[in-house]
């Protein structure tokens, strides 16, 4: 009985001391950074490739460069099964250790996190996804988004369909079908196509697909074949992409009219449906391909010395390529916290204040051996997001093919309607507190 | 336009689908065809429930992860170097080593346990499932390998009433092949002396042991009958979409399929599917608009709920007369 209760005290001493020992482990040399990743479950087509991405470049600054500006960096995965409870569990076992930035790498989970980012002095990333007004930094300082809102994703795949049909006007009359995952990350545009529909006179047929459903989605498209839409537009995610896809190709809806958000244009959403995809259209903001120094190097450091969980002929796909690109942000991110603040081991506080100041032009895209990776990045302290392009990316039967320019955000149209949302969000939740961070200079 | 005020919602309700039903005859046959193939293979997967539940009392949640599991065992198996139908046989063999670990591991040691325990155990076994086929196979889905296993694909179409009706050929042979598998459960379990023993299983099992029925040998045989349901509904799913563990929740449909036809009555879990099949399909063309899309999940529950109303039995359940 005593040595029971002498091995149960021993337990909570340890369970009590331990965060505290990681912390200051973690606080003195190091910089901590938590992956909120998901390997597992109905969405791990789509979160594998992502999570390698991000580990990989992670652990390529730390082999090649001995971390940043001379910090290591203290990389852990935790998987959420992109479900928010588990997400949220995540995020209370990784905050005692004091992390510099949290990715929730969900819509759901990075909603209930907004209101604790001040209160914990942690900032949030949720590249381009998440809540879309959370781009009014005035409003959301510690939440970023770059490098492009889904309401810009819209507008751009609204442009898009414009420019094919010669002008925006021209889409008067026409019905765009919209294909969404019924939860908050399809329902966050909504409110944009609606009014984009009411500008240029056309008409929105809403296809909901239930997460129950993303693999038994015959109603939706017999729904589509019986409205017959001129453009289809999906917002979908895991299971649901490839699934669509092939709905798509089976009545045979022409593929180069079916039009996916970033997250959509996955080799696993087209691959499955082969050369019947070809055609199918996405948006991205990330080059595909391994064809950089930087990705050479991950290859290098990372992938051939078997510490990535990555296979090395999927190193470059595209949604591989979104992660190295969330990780470029947190790097520079952490850089840019050390120049401002003259601290090597930075602080969440002090990664906030790099991220509001965020500058990757062309030429440092360059320098990071990334040269067009990515369109020029620049955050402020109004705008936490940057509005960037993306371009369109087609599948070719076997492969992403980019067939546009940098598509340019209709920016008169979402800066408006972003500013309202985020005037909304603060009315609907009371005592929201006025920005009180003080705004540095640009770096 | 059809639809004048101030009728308008009424009209849209009573009128215009039946109307669109006559206008776009194409649609509708597609329409029914659609829920006819999602219906059999619906029944595919509470036939799987509904084995296990005569011959143990036992809901058996881990149903959903067996599809997966079996799906994920041939794809594996394939990958590895395993020639299709050598594979195929090996998954099988899977599914019959886990009916045997899952009788000696989970059922035998909660022998006369309240039926609840043992639904509880069967959560505790999609979790080991679930934890197990992350572990073997990884989390990233996989293509199905239709072609090696001469599945065909394409479309066989035809003009029907000014349209086109297309018939995938892997739909039909989904058809086919769970049609086959259902007539042939059907008669194991009617003809045959382990289908017997398996009734008897069902009324009673203190009365089955009695007589000298093995419960332990039926059980082993009847979750080895539900893991080979599991495999072909995973390979028809599967090749529909691609195998992930997403198809785990594609086995909640069966719920209402149960509830409609009845937890113990295979009859029913093939008349409920295919009920619950055509019925959402055809909710969701022609009223879903009105709801905002997206309705077939709840619908197959109101469908199933309705049936209740009439027949709290289930369609082919045994009604249970209890004196007080």
């Amino acid at each position: 009985m005593r040595m029971k209760g002498l091995l149960v005290g021993a337990v909570l001493a340890a369970t009590a001391v331990t965060p505290a020992l990681v912390s200051s482990a973690s606080a003195q040399d190091s910089i901590y950074i938590p992956l909120f990743t998901y390997r597992t479950g109905p969405f791990a087509n789509s979160g594998i490739p992502i999570a390698n991405g991000m580990v990989d470049y992670l652990n390529m600054l730390n082999e090649r460069d001995g971390g940043i500006g001379g910090v290591k960096l203290v990389i852990e995965e935790c998987e959420t099964g992109y479900n928010t409870e588990k997400g949220l569990a995540c995020y209370e076992s990784t905050k005692v250790k004091n992390p510099v930035v949290v990715g929730p790498w969900s819509t759901g989970i990075t909603l209930p996190l907004i209101p604790r980012a001040s209160v914990d002095k942690i900032p949030i990333l949720s590249m381009a996804y998440g809540l879309s007004a959370s781009a009014v930094g005035d409003t959301f300082p510690w939440v970023f988004n770059p490098p492009a809102t889904y309401w810009d994703g819209l507008s751009m795949a609204i442009s898009y369909i414009g420019s094919k049909e010669g002008g925006l006007q021209k889409l008067k009359g026409k019905t765009i079908g919209y294909l969404f995952f019924d939860g908050g990350y399809g329902r966050e545009p909504i409110p944009l196509l609606e009014s984009f529909a009411k500008k240029y006179g056309f008409e929105v047929k809403m296809y909901p697909v239930p997460p129950a459903e993303m693999q038994n989605q015959s109603g939706q498209w017999l729904n589509v074949r019986k409205d017959k839409p001129d453009y289809m537009i999906m917002w979908g995610w895991g299971a649901m992409n490839p699934t669509a896809v092939k709905e798509a190709a089976r009545i045979k809806y022409p593929m180069d009219k079916f039009i996916g958000i970033w997250w959509s244009g996955g080799e696993d959403d087209a691959r499955p449906t082969g050369g019947e995809a070809k055609g199918y259209t996405t948006l991205n903001f990330t080059a595909v391909g391994s064809n950089y120094p930087a990705i050479q190097d991950i290859i290098k450091h990372v992938v051939s010395k078997g510490k990535s969980q990555a296979e090395k002929d999927r190193v470059g796909e595209a949604h591989y390529n979104k992660g190295i690109y969330n990780s470029v942000l947190i790097a520079e991110a952490i850089r840019n916290a050390q120049k401002i603040t003259g601290k090597k081991v930075v602080t969440g506080e002090d990664v906030r204040r790099g991220l509001e100041t965020l500058t990757i032009s062309a030429q440092r895209w360059k320098e990071l051996g990334l040269e067009g990776f990515g369109s020029p990045v620049a955050l402020s302290c109004a705008d936490h997001n940057g509005h960037q392009p993306a371009y369109m990316q087609q599948w070719d039967g076997t492969k992403w093919v980019k067939i546009s320019d940098w598509i340019q955000p209709l920016k008169d149209d979402v800066l408006p309607l972003l500013k309202a949302a985020a005037d909304d969000y603060v009315k609907k939740n009371a005592g929201w507190p006025k920005r009180t961070e003080s705004c540095d200079k640009p770096s | 336009m059809l639809c004048v005020k101030p009728y308008g919602m009424l009209c849209k309700i009573f009128v215009v689908p039946f109307y669109e039903m006559w206008d776009l005859p194409d649609i509708f046959v597609q329409t029914l065809w659609e829920g006819l193939v999602g219906g059999t293979l619906y029944s595919l997967i509470a036939l799987g429930f509904v084995l296990v539940f005569k011959a143990s009392g036992v809901f058996n949640f881990a149903q959903g992860i067996m599809v997966v599991f079996a799906a994920l065992s041939l794809v594996g198996l394939h990958s590895l170097g395993v020639p299709a139908f050598l594979a195929l046989i090996l998954a099988a063999g899977i599914m019959f080593v886990l009916a045997y670990s899952v009788e000696r591991v989970v059922l035998r040691p909660l022998v006369n346990q309240p039926d609840i325990i043992l639904f509880m155990a069967t959560f505790g076994l999609t979790y080991f499932l679930i934890g197990l086929g992350e572990l073997i196979f990884g989390g990233d889905p996989k293509v199905m390998i239709t072609k090696q296993l001469y599945i065909p694909t394409g479309a066989l179409s035809f003009d029907f009433g000014g349209g086109r009706v297309e018939l995938q050929k892997l739909d039909i042979t989904a058809m086919v092949v769970a049609s086959i598998m259902v007539a042939g459960l059907a008669v194991f379990f009617s003809k045959t002396r382990i289908g017997r023993a398996l009734r008897a299983v069902a009324d009673s099992h203190k009365a089955a042991l009695s007589v000298g029925i093995s419960l332990n040998q039926i059980w082993v045989i009847v979750w080895f009958a539900a893991g080979l349901v599991a495999l072909v509904t995973g390979i028809m799913w599967g090749a529909r979409s691609e195998v992930s563990f997403a198809l785990e929740i594609i086995a909640l449909k069966a719920l209402p399929v149960l509830i409609l036809g009845g937890f113990t009555s295979i009859p029913g879990a093939i008349v409920g599917g295919l009920i619950i099949g055509i019925g959402e399909k055809v909710g969701e063309i022609y009223w879903g608009p009105l709801l905002g899309g997206g309705i077939e999940s709840w619908l197959a529950y109101m469908i199933a709920l309705a049936f209740l109303l009439f027949r709290p039995q289930g369609l082919f359940g045994e009604k249970i007369i209890e004196r007080v």
